[in-house]
Formats: structure tokens, C-alpha cells, sequence
């Protein structure tokens, strides 16, 4: 005994299943395929839900001081104002309201003086909770940084995941990263998610997650191509995702527990980011099993490549 | 890899200690941090805006007016340089980005072009080898016009200038205005980012930096109107100002016509104050001149008796009062329409001096410090029900080895606070939940361990072995994982701004943390637990996991 007494943990995951996974590589890489498409398609053809980071305009949040906002009051007066659409919606309690005007025409400083006019006619009834007023210029970089961004981050992780293992390796893993990152976004397009610069920090990090799991099935493959020279390849990947099947099981469900806490309960400033997360932990989980895998079953792989670089790995002890 | 050296072992509690000082501050209230003996760190990570409430203003600087400005002064050059050197020229006028000068006689193109060459200065940093031009004279496409414009390296060049001094002159405004902890910080080449904490109304903030302040003492032509001028010319050297007075002004009038060339500008200026006007009770402005300004104001009030002057404020008359008697004393007052705020304002804008440029704000982000004070709380409640469910799950799967896990956990906690307090990184809304994400990903470090150890004994190696090799083979599963992982992080901050940034920062420290947390100071607590269970019963240890 040292430090907490001893107990035994409870090996909860069925080790024995050994799916077959790699029996249905076509289906599965296929319906990836396919929703990879569809997702790019959605994206084109529906767009996103910007958000003011990327749209330009206001968003204000206020809090009645009376304890509930008259929203119908709130909409005619404002629309009165003749700043084209203005969004008002109740967010959390009856007396918070979230109020977006769209883009003004003109400079940047139309953006202030419409902000201002509404700030002006709600009066000293409402509290100001929030004010984003992001100008045209601003809004157009960071549609671009976002995306170059989302771009650089994917091709800086297939250049390390290249460097590290071989290149099949990396079309897999960039494959998946691709899957991940258009699914989710999809999603947004398809629920007209607001999307702002939290869901790109959160497509981020889900570029980051995915590839955590994809390079421990990856891992695992390198060390079963040493230890198991004439298995069959495909029986080979299958044997390595069911490996690794419970940590990516348990890990995912660990996360996922923080972030359904971080869901229910972190608030509504940062609710869309984890959504994305959230989405993007599920999305991922499913690619580093069903896509890096039948990749490099498709590309094939030379075996002998192994035993050219002995020295990346110690030798198993046994 | 379970046999630690004495000396590691040290290292490794000595981290853990300096973590644990570190972030000691963020726990204590700030009266208990200024009693701190002066040798232990007393600082505590700042709360970013959206935590604190503030305001967040992104500015930038307007280059058409820096250029505006430019032309305007070279007009005033060229117009010299000609007339010094006996050339006729019948107008010089600002078209486009470029000053252009026609000539009275075609055949004087020649001897003005080098006339006008001569307002070119060389510019830049010698030492760097950076040198060029400011500016670039160039004879037009008919003859007798001459083209002066600046060079985009003299513009880039001004617009350093420019930015840097805003800045100065911002820092100035602000600190003036209150006692909080304001950042005034450059982005970019042109932008300069605002940060207030404290504070939910902005509009005085933005009334203060959004006025340029460009103080100005005129002559006024003393026959030509306004009216006149404007259905003719103004005369050579003078100009029609708007007049920012209100129509119900003693000896209002909608327009002036000004001489151009300043008698004294704000620069002179070595102080103002808001006051009230001894008679009408109004809020005024009084102000100081340095000796130069004292000198040149009292010299121009001598000669011109009886007659008015204009105040200008950034381009717009604000009073044209009647010189009663010589002002020698290099003081005096600026009445106009002034609040109480407006005045106060003037004050301070005059006092820290003008800005070079018209800024705009191009973006803004205001948290009110309520909504500041509820993410906090939303924030700690969904991390602290987070953490337990998944401390429980984890518990629950690995026993023993579990507790140790969290263990792990728990340093890292405490040295990505300590890193973030020391060296000031601020903690956002994202970061909080960069935080918590890689509390998640410091477990899956240890469930690649456990697991890895768990298949080691499934496949019949002994206690001891398994534990050895799952540490051993899961590591560079580890590495691999959290270096990619890392890659994005940098990304984010590289590329990002704002709330990406935030949450970057916290995510990339909490890698490098949560491996030494996972990966080092959990095996050290299974290779003290084995070392422990060995004495005890031998080789038939059983490894709770």
C-alpha cells in the first residue's frame, strides 16, 4: 500500500470483439466520401450563419434592469431606426437579449454611429451586457486568417505526421482531417449555426483531436508491421484498430463527459464553440477508425520499409 | 524507464514546489499578495477582458489624411521653393496622390524641377541600410507641369511615425482619464489596439481618442468675407474654414477666410484646463503657451489690435474673438460650445497632444463587468462538474492507478496556472476551456498508458513487465500525439487574434504541462507504488489497475 489503498479497477471494455472493421472499409470510406461531398456542397451551396467577426455589423447584449425585456417594444422602436435587418432574440433568462444589426453601408465609422443610435434608443431601462462592433475591413481579414489558418494547420500536421511515419500514412491522416473539419462545419451550414471566430478555435482543436487519435492507430500499425511480418496487411490494420479501439473509446467518452459539462453548464458566450468541439470529438473518433486505416490499405503499403529504419524504434522486449 | 534516479526525483518534487508557488497568488486575495515577502512571486494571472468586463477597441490610423496632411505641407514648400527661386507658376494643386505644378513659361520646367528637387530628403535607417526617398519630383506628360508625390516608402515610413506617436498620444488620453490598467498596444503596421479594463460605457473613451485635437491660432483676412471668397478664390495663402460655432453666437458666421500658415499650434501648448468663464459661467478652456508659443502669440497680438483671430479645432473654427489688447503672458482661454464633458475632454486631448492622424475604430468589443463576473462563474461551475465526472469515470477504470492519474492531473493544474502566472499570460473565457480540454487530454495520456499496460498483462507478461512496457511504448505514442496537437496550438496563436489567440495560449501550455503531469509524475508514483509492493510481497505483486 502506498499513498491511497489498493483497488482494483474495473476493465469495463469487451477486449475480445476484434470487429471487423476492414470487412467494411468499402462501405465505411465510401459513406465518408460521400458525406465529404455532400458536406462541400452544403457548404457552397447554403453558406454559413456568419457571425459579426466575419460579417461585419453589431451584435449587443443587454439585460432589462426590470427583470424582463418587452422584445415586441424592443423590435418596433428598433426597426424604426432604418439600420436594415435587426435580429433580436432572447438568450438564458427573459430579461437578456441579444440584438445583431446587419453591416451599415459606408465606412467604418457607420458601423459606430448605428451601434450607437440603438444603444441611444433603448435607453436606461437595459443594462449593456456586450458590444461587438466589428468594421468592414476587420471582418474581411478575419474571414481570411481563419481560413488560411484552418488551411496552414492542416498542412503543417500531414508535413510532421510525413516526417514521422511514411507517406501513406499522411494522405490518410490529411484525409481525415479534411473529414473532420467539413463535417463539422457542415453541420453549421446545415443548422445555420452562427459561425464566428470561436468555431474556427474550435475546428482548431478538433484538428488537434483528430489527429491525437489517428496517430495512435498510426502508431500502433508502424509497431505491428515490425512485430508481425507476414500478417496479411488488411488483417494486419484490422488487428491494430481493435488494438487501440479502447483507448479511443475510453478517451473520447472522457472528453466528452468535460465537454457536455462545459456544454450545460459554461454559458451561452462560449456555447457554439464546444458545440463545435463536441461534434467535432464524435466526428473524429469515427475517422481515426474508419478512414486513416482503409487509406493505407488502399495506397499500400512496402513492408520492407520497416526494417530500413530499425532505428526509429527499440526493439520489443519480451 | 520505473527506475528514477535520486536526483530526478528531486527535480521533479522541486518543479512541482516552484509550480505550486507560482500559482499560490491566484488563490489569494490581493491585500494577502501585498503582504507577501518581496522574494516570493506575487503575481496572479490577469483576467482578459471577457472575464473582467472592458473595453477592447481596435484603431486605425487614416492614411488618406497622413497623406492629406503631407500634401498640404508640400504645397506650402513648393510654393516657397519657386517663389525663392523667381519662377512663375500659375497653380499648384493636390490631384490624386500627387502635388502637380503648372508653370507660367513652358521653358522654366527645367530650373524649377531643380528647385523642387531640392525639398527631396533622403530618409530611413542608415545604419540598417534601409535608405530612400520621401519623396520623387517628375516632370508630367505636357511640358510646364511638374509632378511631386511621395514615395510609398516616405509614406510607409510617416506612417511608422505616425503610428508610434498615436500611440504615445493615446497612452497619454487614456491615463488621463482614470486610474485603471489601460494597454495601448500596436498591431499590425497601422492599427492600434485599445484595452480598458473596468469600464462598460466606452463613449468617453471613444470621444477622446476619436478626435484628432489639432489646435490652431489664425490670422483672419482682414477685408475678404467668406461669401466672397467662396464665389471667387481665397487670396494667395489663405483658405475658408467651416465654423463649428452655434448660429446663435455673438458675430457667428457660417464660414472664415484664414490664413493658411498658423500663428501658433497646439504643439506650443504646455497646458490646458477646463474652467468656468467669470461672467457667463460657462465651462471654458484655459490654456498655456511655452516661451516660442508665448513669443509668436505675443508679437502677432501686438500688431494686430482690434482686430479678430481664429481658434481652429481640427479643421473647424471654434471662436473668433476680437483682440481687445496685446496678449504677452502666454496664457489665455478658449471659449466655445463646451459641456462640462466636452471641455474636460478638450483638456485632456490638448494637454497630451494632437494626434498625427484621424483613427478609426474598426473594431470593438465591450464585456460589461457583469456578464464578465457570470462567465467566471459559468466557467468554474462546468469545469469543476467536468473534472469530477471524468475524475470518477477514471477512478472507476483504473483503481490505484486511477487516483494517481488524477494525481497527475491535479500538478498539472497547478503548473499551467503557474507558467500562465509567470509569464502573464491572460486567462480568457476560451482559455478556460482550452484549460479544460487539455485536462482531457492529459488523461488520454494516461489511459494510452493503462490501457497499453492492460494488454501487456492480457498477453501473459508479468506485473512487473507490463507496467515497464506500457510506460515505454505508449510514450512515443504520446509524444507523437501531443506534438501534432501542439502544431495547431501554435497555429492558433500565429495566426489568430482575439479569443483564438486566448485559448492557444492556455492550450500550448497545457500540452507541454499535462506530458511532464502524465507521463512523468504519474510513473513516478506507479514506480514508487511497485518499489513499495515489491519489499512487500516479492515478484507476485498485483497490479491494481
Amino acid at each position: 500500500m502506498f499513498l491511497v489503498p489498493d483497488f482494483k479497477g474495473h476493465d469495463v471494455f469487451p477486449h475480445h470483439l476484434n470487429l471487423p472493421i476492414m470487412r467494411y472499409k468499402g462501405l465505411c470510406f465510401g459513406l465518408s466520401v460521400l458525406l465529404m461531398a455532400i458536406s462541400l456542397g452544403l457548404i457552397f451551396i447554403k453558406g454559413f450563419n456568419l457571425g459579426v467577426d466575419f460579417k461585419g455589423g453589431s451584435l449587443i447584449e443587454v439585460r432589462a434592469k426590470s427583470g424582463e425585456a418587452d422584445l415586441g417594444d424592443m423590435r418596433s422602436s428598433l426597426t424604426a431606426l432604418g439600420l436594415g435587418s435587426v435580429q433580436i432574440q432572447n438568450i438564458g433568462t427573459a430579461g437578456d437579449v441579444l440584438i445583431r444589426i446587419e453591416q451599415q453601408e459606408g465606412e467604418e465609422a457607420a458601423q459606430q454611429a448605428a451601434a450607437k443610435k440603438v444603444l441611444d434608443t433603448l435607453g436606461d431601462g437595459y443594462e449593456l451586457r456586450r458590444v461587438e462592433i466589428v468594421g468592414p475591413a476587420v471582418s474581411s481579414e478575419l474571414r481570411m486568417t481563419s481560413f488560411i489558418a484552418v488551411i496552414v494547420a492542416c498542412i503543417a500536421i500531414w508535413a510532421y505526421v510525413w516526417f514521422r511515419f511514411e507517406w501513406q500514412f499522411s494522405v490518410g491522416v490529411l484525409l481525415g482531417l479534411l473529414h473532420d473539419v467539413l463535417l463539422t462545419a457542415a453541420v453549421f451550414s446545415l443548422f445555420w449555426l452562427q459561425f464566428d471566430l470561436g468555431i474556427v478555435a474550435g475546428l482548431l482543436t478538433v484538428l488537434g483531436y483528430s489527429i491525437n487519435d489517428s496517430i495512435v492507430v498510426a502508431d500502433r500499425i508502424r509497431e505491428n508491421m515490425r512485430k508481425y511480418k507476414k500478417m496479411p496487411l488488411n488483417d494486419l490494420l484490422n488487428l491494430s484498430i481493435n488494438e487501440t479501439l479502447s483507448r479511443t473509446m475510453l478517451t473520447g467518452v472522457t472528453t466528452l463527459v468535460v465537454l457536455i459539462a462545459l456544454l450545460l453548464f459554461g454559458g451561452e458566450v462560449i456555447r457554439n464553440f464546444v458545440l463545435c468541439m463536441l461534434l467535432g470529438v464524435v466526428i473524429g473518433t469515427y475517422s481515426s477508425i474508419f478512414i486513416a486505416a482503409p487509406v493505407i490499405d488502399y495506397l499500400g503499403i512496402r513492408r520492407d520499409a520497416m526494417d530500413e529504419a530499425p532505428a526509429r524504434a527499440p526493439a520489443q522486449t519480451s | 524507464m520505473l527506475h528514477f534516479e535520486r536526483w530526478k526525483i528531486v527535480l521533479i518534487l522541486l518543479t512541482c514546489f516552484l509550480g505550486l508557488l507560482f500559482a499560490l497568488p491566484n488563490f489569494l486575495s490581493a491585500e494577502t499578495r501585498a503582504k507577501w515577502p518581496g522574494f516570493l512571486p506575487s503575481r496572479a494571472m490577469p483576467l482578459g477582458l471577457d472575464l473582467q468586463g472592458g473595453a477592447h477597441l481596435l484603431l486605425a490610423i487614416d492614411q488618406k489624411d497622413i497623406r492629406h496632411d503631407w500634401l498640404t505641407n508640400l504645397r506650402e514648400d513648393a510654393r516657397r521653393s519657386l517663389r525663392d527661386a523667381k519662377i512663375g507658376f500659375s497653380a499648384i494643386g493636390i490631384s490624386g496622390d500627387a502635388l502637380q505644378v503648372r508653370l507660367v513659361k513652358p521653358e522654366d520646367t527645367d530650373a524649377a524641377y531643380e528647385a523642387l528637387r531640392k525639398l527631396v530628403q533622403p530618409i530611413g535607417n542608415q545604419i540598417l541600410g534601409t535608405t530612400g526617398d520621401d519623396i520623387e519630383v517628375r516632370r508630367g506628360s505636357e511640358p510646364g507641369v511638374i509632378l511631386v508625390q511621395p514615395t510609398s516608402f516616405g509614406m510607409r515610413e510617416r506612417l511608422i511615425h505616425a503610428t508610434s506617436a498615436s500611440i504615445e498620444t493615446i497612452n497619454r488620453r487614456v491615463n488621463a482619464m482614470g486610474t485603471a490598467e489601460s494597454e495601448v498596444v500596436q498591431q499590425g503596421r497601422d492599427r492600434i489596439l485599445v484595452q480598458y479594463p473596468g469600464l462598460s460605457d466606452t463613449q468617453q473613451l471613444k470621444d477622446l481618442i476619436g478626435q484628432t485635437a489639432k489646435l490652431s491660432f489664425h490670422a483672419v483676412h482682414p477685408t475678404v468675407t467668406a461669401e466672397e471668397a467662396q464665389t471667387t478664390r481665397p487670396p494667395v495663402g489663405y483658405r475658408i474654414y467651416q465654423s463649428g460655432e452655434r448660429e446663435d453666437d455673438i458675430g457667428y458666421q457660417a464660414a472664415y477666410v484664414l490664413q493658411e500658415v498658423p500663428i501658433v499650434q497646439g504643439d506650443d501648448l504646455v497646458d490646458a484646463q477646463p474652467a468656468f468663464d467669470s461672467q457667463t459661467n460657462a465651462p471654458i478652456i484655459t490654456f498655456r503657451f511655452n516661451q516660442s508659443g508665448a513669443r509668436k502669440f505675443g508679437n502677432f497680438t501686438k500688431t494686430h489690435v482690434g482686430e479678430p483671430f481664429a481658434i481652429v479645432l481640427d479643421d473647424k473654427v471654434i471662436s473668433a474673438p476680437v483682440i481687445r489688447e496685446a496678449i504677452l503672458g502666454g496664457s489665455g482661454q478658449i471659449s466655445g460650445n463646451f459641456s462640462v464633458d466636452s471641455a474636460n475632454n478638450l483638456a485632456i486631448q490638448l494637454r497630451s497632444g494632437a494626434l498625427p492622424a484621424k483613427l478609426t475604430i474598426v473594431e470593438e468589443r465591450t464585456v460589461g463587468p457583469s456578464l464578465g463576473a457570470d462567465s467566471i462563474e459559468a466557467g468554474m461551475r462546468a469545469a469543476v462538474v467536468g473534472l469530477v465526472a471524468m475524475g470518477i469515470i477514471t477512478i472507476y477504470i483504473y483503481g490505484t492507478f486511477g487516483v494517481y492519474a488524477l494525481i497527475g492531473l491535479l500538478v498539472h493544474g497547478i503548473l499551467i496556472s503557474a507558467l500562465m502566472s509567470a509569464v502573464g499570460a491572460t486567462l480568457t473565457l476560451p482559455g478556460i476551456a482550452g484549460f479544460v480540454l487539455t485536462i482531457a487530454m492529459a488523461v488520454d495520456a494516461n489511459v494510452l498508458i493503462y490501457e497499453r499496460v492492460r494488454e501487456e498483462m492480457r498477453a501473459g507478461k508479468t506485473q512487473v513487465m507490463a507496467i515497464e512496457t506500457g510506460f515505454r511504448r505508449a510514450f512515443t505514442t504520446i509524444l507523437d500525439s501531443q506534438l501534432t496537437t501542439l502544431v495547431a496550438g501554435m497555429i492558433m496563436f500565429w495566426l489568430g487574434s482575439g479569443p483564438i489567440r486566448g485559448f492557444a495560449v492556455t492550450l500550448s501550455l497545457g500540452i507541454l504541462t499535462s506530458v511532464f503531469a502524465a507521463v512523468t509524475v504519474t510513473r513516478l508514483l506507479c514506480a514508487m507504488w511497485l518499489k513499495n509492493a515489491k519489499a512487500a510481497k516479492g515478484r507476485q505483486v498485483a497490479i491494481p489497475i
